[in-house]
């Protein structure tokens, strides 16, 4: 308990908080790009497992299944040393955006899958029935509606996503936590546990709380709107 | 009278079942044909693939003279036809003027001055002008089949499928939905009506088909239907329903 209300400790963590704010910039950095390649891949991939066609929902159903057993680890390692020892040039924050888009898409993947699958056959066919094409039935008429089911999972994702850049530690990793252990084992900066992991998990906390609660209030409005009478009625 | 819809040869199978046996049929234009039949018969199937949200496993359906394929059919259905449902299937997210405005404008280029003029025009019609800012789900049964007339009718098509629009409403709202019905029977738009409405069937078919075991067996006027028809299961079917 002394090293935790040491004041040298926390002085350390001051004299040094530049490494911590590099180490939660790239977190964020690599969460933020391999967010956006997640929702391309979830939406395609979901997309595809929902059409009708065989061939389609067969490849969404293999990249989903590879993807979401095996050990985010793995791909890392995977996609980094296999590159690496190939001679092709890699890149650290480049593994952590493609590794984890890629892995957060299968299960951004499987939510779209689900909302749409949520969505009543009427739908679609009335849709259908005036005229409109696959992509503009998606588009105007089914994704809008499955949005309250995607989105409290879809979040889920995110702040998993956020936190799974502390898997990139395995390969040398710039992320937030790969850098905090780097700082409390460096020979000259190392001994302050208990204050730079409370400052790596407070960092965490206040991006991944917000983020989670602002979906749950979003998904609340959207529930409302629907079920609730607008008295907006031309007077 | 132009012919409006064909059916020719059409058959259905749900897997084993046999649902549409050779079904041939001919709509003409301003025609409004009601489709009776006990449940089960391919009533609904037979609607649905008129417009090919069931596509018949053989056979052959023309629209306006052209046949439909896989290919053109959303071209063919958005040109010519629309579709009122018994669910009603309004969309839940858009307000009622978004669900009437929403194909006029994106697949037939009203702008949204003309697509808004024509949903209070239809909204009108059928006596729900005060409800264009409400969302569906704040509205009656009978409120929702209504819009779904009016959203059907906002396309303009010449032909209106409805495919028993008044089985899943209470009792008291069914007949405000028939008189919004009775009222566009007046107009030359080309009407197929499933439905189990007797009175309905009576007042407004210009021609009734009764159909059985996925077969239409019997069909002739209003009149000839209800007084003369001889086939046993007709009389068997009207037997049971105009008892209560």
């Amino acid at each position: 308990m002394d090293e935790l209300f040491s004041p040298e400790a926390w002085q350390k963590l001051w004299t040094y908080r530049a490494t911590f704010l590099t180490g939660f910039g790239n977190t964020l950095r690599t969460a933020a790009a391999a967010l956006l390649l997640a929702l391309v891949l979830g939406f395609l991939f979901g997309l595809m497992a929902a059409s009708g066609k065989p061939l389609l929902r067969a490849l969404a159903r293999v990249y989903v299944e590879c993807i979401q057993n095996t050990p985010v680890v793995l791909q890392m390692c995977f996609l980094y040393y296999v590159l690496a020892f190939s001679s092709v040039k890699t890149d650290i924050i480049a593994t952590g955006i493609v590794s984890l888009g890629v892995y957060t898409g299968a299960y951004m993947a499987e939510v779209v899958r689900a909302g749409i699958g949520s969505i009543p056959k009427g739908q679609f066919e009335a849709a259908q029935s005036q005229g409109f094409g696959y992509f503009s039935t998606m588009w105007r008429i089914i994704l809008p509606q499955s949005i309250k089911i995607i989105l409290p999972p879809m979040v889920n994702q995110m702040v998993n996503l956020i936190k799974n850049t502390s898997c990139l530690y395995i390969v040398g990793g710039a992320d937030l936590i790969s850098l905090t252990y780097s700082f409390v084992t460096g020979a000259s900066t190392g001994g302050a546990y208990a204050p730079a992991y409370i400052l790596c998990g407070v960092l965490f906390f206040c991006i991944c709380y917000p983020l989670s609660h602002l979906a749950t209030r979003w998904e609340t409005v959207l529930k409302r709107r629907e079920s609730q009478q607008h008295l907006k009625e031309a007077a | 009278m132009n012919e409006m819809i064909r059916l020719e040869n059409v058959n259905k199978m749900f897997g084993d079942l046999h649902v549409l046996k050779n079904v041939n049929l001919t709509v003409a234009e301003g025609e409004k044909l009601v489709i009776i039949g006990p449940s089960g018969s391919g009533k609904s199937t037979t609607v649905r693939c008129m417009n090919f949200l069931e596509e018949p496993t053989t056979g052959k359906v023309f629209i306006a003279g052209q046949e439909m394929t896989h290919k053109n059919k959303r071209q063919l259905v958005r040109d010519n036809m629309s579709m009122v449902f018994q669910q009603f299937n309004l969309y839940p997210h858009m307000t009622v003027l978004k669900n009437l405005t929403l194909a006029p404008m994106k697949l037939h280029h009203k702008s949204k001055e003309e697509a808004e003029a024509l949903a209070y025009h239809y909204l009108d019609v059928v006596g729900l002008r005060d409800k264009a800012h409400v969302y569906p789900a704040t509205l009656s049964g009978g409120q929702q089949q209504r819009i779904a007339i009016a959203r059907a009718l906002c396309c303009q098509s010449r032909i209106i499928l409805f495919d028993e629009p008044t089985s899943a409403l209470d009792p008291e709202t069914i007949q405000e939905v028939l008189d919004v019905m009775i009222k566009l029977a007046s107009e030359n738009i080309t009407m197929v009506v499933v439905t189990h409405e007797m009175g309905f069937a009576r007042k407004v078919a210009d021609r009734i088909v009764f159909m059985a075991d996925g077969q239409i067996i019997e069909e002739g006027t209003p009149e000839h239907f209800f007084e003369d028809a001889q086939n046993p299961r007709v009389q068997q079917f009207l037997g049971k329903i105009l008892k209560h």
